[in-house]
């Protein structure tokens, strides 16, 4: 065996020594330096979001390992250094509540299943080979159950996993019926062997096999029909491992979705699955914004706005040009700022006074001017409002869209527009709370924490900067060009 | 000694796994204790095993890719239910059943 091939897996090693040495430091460091862990994790993974970027500029190219399971190119590269930048504003905003009382005992374990789910997700990344993939996406999806389980002595925390955990089972089920189906009609489970044995098919069981595979993904995603366990697992769960569902998560598995749908089901684009996904579009951006307007509960707006969001995301996937796939990876960089940058203010409130609701936050701006305007930005963010980098996110995804070509496309995104109005006006609900509500405030003036403050200010500068500074557009746009191979 | 067999045609052992898997839907679906939701998602998952392993062992015998996926795949069950598990005991502790009905704290 050559050993050497062990040295394409650079960012997966990086990522198992930060693991190693988080779990040596947790285990064996005496109990008073314990309030050091989450600042020792957030450097370390800082370390490595730094050395990411640097094997990203000076430019590996192709590498393939392990008779072609594993592959690395400069697209997978950025994505995944996308993920880490994601990742380390996780951890800065959760530094804070890792040290609560409830915490204390168990920050160890978060920081350890967040890093083994992150590792999942790289694997899934890069996986050319259905095993690879299917391991990687159980260790990306059941230590998250456990993260969600966390808070052992909050009920819902644990109604929220058992709820988690069930739907993910169920979904890597009907997985992987579907890959069995499609392993009996191609014989091989490479990505490229399935790709070329799938030419001229059109049988009823390829359907069903494609069906399966989209909605077992579609769990994973929580595309709509698929998605009833999103809005309960994210209010359950402790705030830090919601933010970080809604954001990584999703963001690595749109990318693996994008690569299974290109790489394995290419040659029947046209023919199964176009309409299959045009469907779930059009259903998930609707269903999502509608049930988003009445929500009172913080955490479950975010969901459901994060479930139309992720309907966005799909319409990179549907473009099925290498336009739309580095659309895809700066709309999903440009979403992590965004719904962190809301997650981050929502997670001080909730350390500072508890509260959750709405209705608490009428009259923020009196109390909390700083924290409001954080939200606002947010907010105009996510609803793509011209000079913030949502707007930029959008536009480019419609566009990548669009140059498709057909008429279906031009009907999917003017649907598509026509929800971006629909969503400015539950967005706008918030902003209207904070500022305009002529009500006493609810929420007293308080001071936030040093970490939450970098965390906000990190998530603020990138809503502001990140569409206008277009050099980091056109660094995506160069690395996934060579993606034009996946979708001819 | 040269012992004949009949060799069973693929489909008679497909419409089984089939079978097994839609019970497996179909109890998830219906069942109120969440250790027979568990049960029925190991028979979905099961179906699944068996059905690669027929498919190599009928389609290509000549590789092994389908019976190594098996292989993953049943320690991959495992371990989704030992963390399943390790959830329900601690939804027990705090309400003292495991009626799927009592998981209603959040809805809609």
């Amino acid at each position: 065996m050559d050993y050497s091939q062990f040295f394409a897996l650079k960012q997966e090693i990086a990522l198992l020594i930060v693991f190693l040495l988080v779990f040596l430091y947790d285990t064996f460091m005496p109990q008073r330096s314990g309030k050091g862990l989450p600042v020792v994790a957030t450097l370390l993974m800082l370390v490595i979001t730094v050395g990411g970027f640097f094997t990203c500029f000076l430019g590996t190219g192709d590498v393939a390992a392990f008779a072609g399971m594993y592959v690395s190119s400069p697209a997978i590269t950025a994505i995944k250094c996308i993920l880490n930048v994601g990742v380390v504003i996780v951890l800065i905003q959760s530094i804070r509540w890792a040290d609560t009382d409830m915490m204390i005992m168990r920050r160890g374990e978060f920081y350890e299943l967040l890093l083994v789910t992150l590792f999942g997700m790289y694997l899934m990344i890069s996986s050319r080979h259905f095993l690879l993939f299917i391991i990687g996406l159980e260790s990306a999806s059941l230590p998250l159950a456990a993260m969600v389980a966390l808070d052992k002595n909050r009920y819902e925390s644990s109604e929220a996993a058992i709820k988690y955990i069930l739907t993910a089972v169920f979904s890597s089920a009907v997985f992987m019926m579907g890959l069995s189906f499609v392993y009996a009609l191609s014989g091989s489970l490479y990505f490229q062997s399935i790709y070329y044995s799938m030419f001229g098919q059109h049988s009823t069981l390829l359907c069903i096999a494609i069906a399966f595979v989209i909605a077992g993904m579609g769990f994973k995603l929580s595309l709509v029909p698929f998605h009833l366990w999103t809005a309960d697992v994210y209010q359950g769960a402790p705030t830090s491992v919601t933010s970080y569902l809604s954001v990584i998560s999703k963001g690595a598995a749109a990318f693996a979705f994008m690569v299974i749908l290109a790489q394995c089901f290419g040659a029947v684009y046209h023919n199964i699955w176009e309409w299959m996904m045009y469907v779930l579009i059009i259903l998930t951006i609707t269903v999502g914004n509608l049930f988003a307007i009445r929500q009172k509960n913080m955490k479950r707006f975010l969901a459901f706005s994060s479930v139309s969001q992720a309907g966005y995301i799909m319409l990179g996937i549907i473009a099925y040009n290498a336009m739309g796939a580095g659309a895809m990876m700066y709309y999903i960089l440009v979403y992590i700022f965004s719904n962190l940058g809301a997650f981050g203010v929502i997670q001080a409130i909730e350390n500072a006074t508890g509260k959750l609701s709405m209705d608490d936050y009428r009259g923020l701006y009196k109390t909390n001017p700083r924290l409001s305007v954080a939200m606002m930005l947010a907010m105009f963010s996510l609803a793509g409002i011209p000079p913030f980098a949502g707007f930029f996110s959008k536009f480019f995804i419609f566009t990548g869209a669009i140059n498709q070509g057909s008429i279906p496309i031009y009907i999917l995104v003017l649907i598509a527009l026509i929800n971006t109005i629909v969503s400015l006006y539950y967005y706008l609900l918030v902003v209207k709370a904070m500022f305009i509500s002529p009500d006493e405030p609810v929420i007293p003036e308080f001071k936030s924490s040093l970490s939450e403050r970098l965390g906000m200010w990190i998530c603020v500068a990138g809503i502001l900067f990140l569409g206008l500074v277009s050099p980091i557009y056109d660094w995506l746009l160069d690395v996934s060009a060579p993606l034009q191979s996946l979708f001819m | 000694m040269r012992i004949t067999t009949m060799e069973i045609r693929l489909i008679w052992w497909l419409i089984p796994t089939l079978i097994m898997f839609c019970c497996g839907v179909y109890g998830f679906i219906t069942r109120k204790n969440m250790i027979a939701i568990l049960i029925s998602l190991e028979l979905m998952l099961n179906a699944v095993d068996v059905n690669f392993a027929l498919f190599n062992r009928y389609l290509f015998p000549g590789d092994t890719e389908g019976m190594f996926f098996t292989l993953f795949a049943i320690a991959i069950a495992a371990a989704e239910t030992a963390l399943a598990i390790a959830i329900i005991i601690n939804i027990f502790r705090q309400v003292r059943n495991v009626d799927v009905q009592g998981l209603n704290t959040m809805k809609f």
